[in-house]
């Protein structure tokens, strides 16, 4: 074998490139610096947080969290989180089982009117949450469920999510149609058809669903704010709140503090499932 | 006994105008035996597996296997199992999940679904795969697990709907003779759907040829190259296809340019006196002569395919200017641009059908 040295090539400086990158990282700066300022600022102490710009902190002060630790009007923060996680969880499975079973009876089952009320259902997408704001209040509490976790939960089992039951229909659309009918052959039902066949080949848009669901969840505040009044059932969202306005002086720290708490999680969460978010399965079974 | 039966069976797509997908299908497919349904695209031949699978509604008619009407049963009473044109394997499950799907719904002992799924693939050679999920297996090996996800559920019928046609080339010959010894070996009735004449005219015992739904012909691969039974099946049956004219007729025979066909007294009356009648003459059964041998048909030269062993002359008639291709001898091929000299092979081998029906006459 002759080896081939390549004369090293003389480096030249694109200087459009190099504006280009710095031009990127001016802009990322700017857009990650109020993330980088909340971190930075839970750690500073009381007489910095607000009349500060800087980055850093003089010191590190730990005294945001452990005060942070010690939750909010007598309700611990694990109290709070575990509220959250209650609440996020319970949608997440509501939405993955119901929108995934709209979407089967959308994308598979025939059925009379299911063009009209597909169009319907997208419609709903287009309503504006807080029309339907108050028409639903007397409607929870008229069913005793104020106060509690259901009127949170509750419509998630229901499919009401609209975006989730389109987005799952269009993933089952593309699933290839000779599956269902192989499985028909071999003895399925719909049902079977559904959980044996279709189920496993939707995960990856059961998986957007469910990451969507647990971060819009988890970071609600208007939907928490309206159904919950007692601070037992507080989330961590309605928790930062109360440190604006419960104490005479509002302690931004802590609130910064919880704030890098509350984010955690759902980073945790995001970590954890976005591989599964790219992944598609269902078309390499099909085809040679 | 599992023998199949179309008694005008009908699949009507409703529509602004209905299609008679297909239309009165009369079939009867013995025990054991290897059918084939072939046609164009569009011609009903899928349409009419797929009912018989329970895919499809049956409009009109009925549909038996063995004594039992199956017209209305669910697909999974019929006792039938199906190979997919896409092989539909369910991604999601390895090769041995695959297999043994069928016979785990219907719940057979596990150690009973391990044999039997363990069995096939030892047929097929795909035991080391077994394990493995269908995105890991190349084509070949696919289209084989479908042939076992058939085969494990041991069917009263086999149906396969063009299982061959995303293979490549080579693999399509080879595996199209381990099917065909395949269901000799297993002896279960096989209905075959195919659009390639060649398959068809290969693996089954008899052949059915479809054309808009409507059944043309069903016989064994010789009688349907030897007597199609009108010019459609004519010109279906055979690579190249037969060449067909229509030409005027007189009362020695058909003029087909400056030349007549002499046609035997006995199909002459069933013409029944018309004015034209289609002759079909299979490339084969036309030979190249000198062109001093008297009622010879001098043929223009357009094109000739070299095949190694045969030629295929494509020409046009002198006078008519009507194309006919010719297989003559690989060795000696004519150049573009000349003119041969041809002369039908025996007189035997012409065949006549009405101008009008495309029936063949006689």
């Amino acid at each position: 074998m002759v080896a081939v040295r390549e004369s090293a090539p003389r480096r030249h400086i694109d200087w459009g490139r190099v504006g280009l990158h710095v031009g990127c990282l001016a802009v990322l700066l700017v857009m990650l610096y109020p993330l980088a300022w909340l971190i930075a600022t839970s750690f500073k102490p009381a007489d910095e947080v607000i009349s500060s710009l800087r980055l850093l902190p003089s010191r590190l002060a730990m005294s945001n969290y452990t005060t942070a630790l010690e939750g909010v009007g007598g309700v611990s923060v694990l109290r709070l989180i575990g509220n959250s996680l209650v609440i996020s969880t319970g949608a997440v499975l509501g939405n993955v089982i119901s929108c995934s079973l709209a979407a089967y009876a959308f994308a598979r089952l025939r059925f009379t009117l299911r063009g009209p009320l597909f169009a319907l259902m997208l419609a709903t997408i287009m309503l504006p949450q807080h029309a339907v704001l108050i028409p639903q209040y007397i409607v929870f509490n008229q069913l005793g469920m104020v106060n509690t976790f259901w009127p949170l939960v509750l419509p998630k089992f229901l499919a009401t999510d609209a975006f989730f039951v389109f987005l799952t229909v269009q993933f089952m659309r593309g699933i290839p149609k000779e599956l269902d009918e192989a499985a028909t052959l071999d003895g399925c039902g719909p049902f079977r058809t559904f959980f044996r066949i279709i189920l496993p080949l939707s995960r990856p848009a059961l998986i957007t669903t469910a990451i969507f669901t647990f971060i819009w969840t988890w970071n609600d505040f208007f939907l928490q704010l309206i159904y919950l009044f007692e601070p037992e059932k507080f989330t961590i969202t309605l928790a930062l709140r109360s440190f604006v306005d419960t104490s005479s002086q509002s302690a931004y720290g802590p609130m910064f503090a919880m704030s890098v708490i509350a984010l955690l999680p759902i980073v945790l969460f995001f970590m954890a499932f976005q591989r599964f978010l790219v992944e598609g399965m269902a078309s390499s079974g099909v085809k040679g | 006994m599992s023998r199949v039966t179309y008694h005008d069976a009908a699949r009507v797509f409703t529509g602004n105008s209905p299609v008679r997908a297909v239309d009165n299908l009369r079939l009867t497919v013995d025990d054991g035996e290897f059918l084939v349904l072939v046609g164009p695209s569009g011609s009903g031949k899928s349409t009419a597996l797929r009912m018989l699978a329970g895919l499809e509604e049956i409009d009109e008619g009925s549909v038996h296997i063995g004594d039992t009407d199956v017209t209305s049963m669910p697909p999974k009473s019929r006792d039938i199992a199906m190979v997919f044109q896409s092989y539909a394997l369910y991604p999601h499950m390895t090769v041995a999940e695959n297999m043994g799907f069928a016979l785990k719904l219907r719940r057979i002992p596990k150690q009973d679904v391990r044999q039997r799924v363990a069995e096939a693939a030892e047929l097929l050679d795909l035991t080391e795969y077994l394990d493995r999920k269908p995105r890991a297996l190349s084509g070949g090996q696919r289209q084989r697990v479908a042939m076992g996800r058939a085969i494990v559920r041991e069917p009263s019928v086999f149906l396969m709907d063009e299982p061959l046609s995303n293979l490549d080339a080579k693999l399509r010959v080879e595996t199209r003779a381990n099917i065909a010894a395949l269901q000799r070996r297993l002896g279960t009735t096989t209905i075959y759907v195919t659009h390639d004449q060649t398959e068809a005219m290969t693996m089954g015992h008899r052949v059915a040829v479809l054309a808009d739904g409507v059944l043309q012909q069903c016989d064994t691969p010789r009688e349907l190259y030897e007597r199609p039974a009108n010019a459609f099946v004519a010109g279906f049956i055979g690579s190249p296809a037969m060449n067909l004219e229509t030409v005027p007729l007189t009362a020695e025979g058909a003029r087909l340019d400056e030349v007549t066909l002499p046609i035997p007294r006995g199909a002459m009356d069933s013409l029944g006196g018309g004015s034209e009648v289609t002759v079909g003459i299979r490339p084969e059964s036309l030979r190249l002569v000198s062109d001093e041998q008297p009622d010879s048909l001098a043929l223009h030269v357009e094109l000739v395919e070299e095949l190694g062993a045969d030629c295929l002359i494509h020409g046009r008639t002198a006078v008519d200017g009507k194309r006919l291709i010719v297989r003559a001898d690989g060795r000696r091929p004519p150049a573009l641009g000349d003119t041969v000299h041809v002369v039908v092979r025996d007189p035997e081998e012409i065949h006549l059908f009405d101008a009008g029906s495309g029936n063949r006459t006689a």
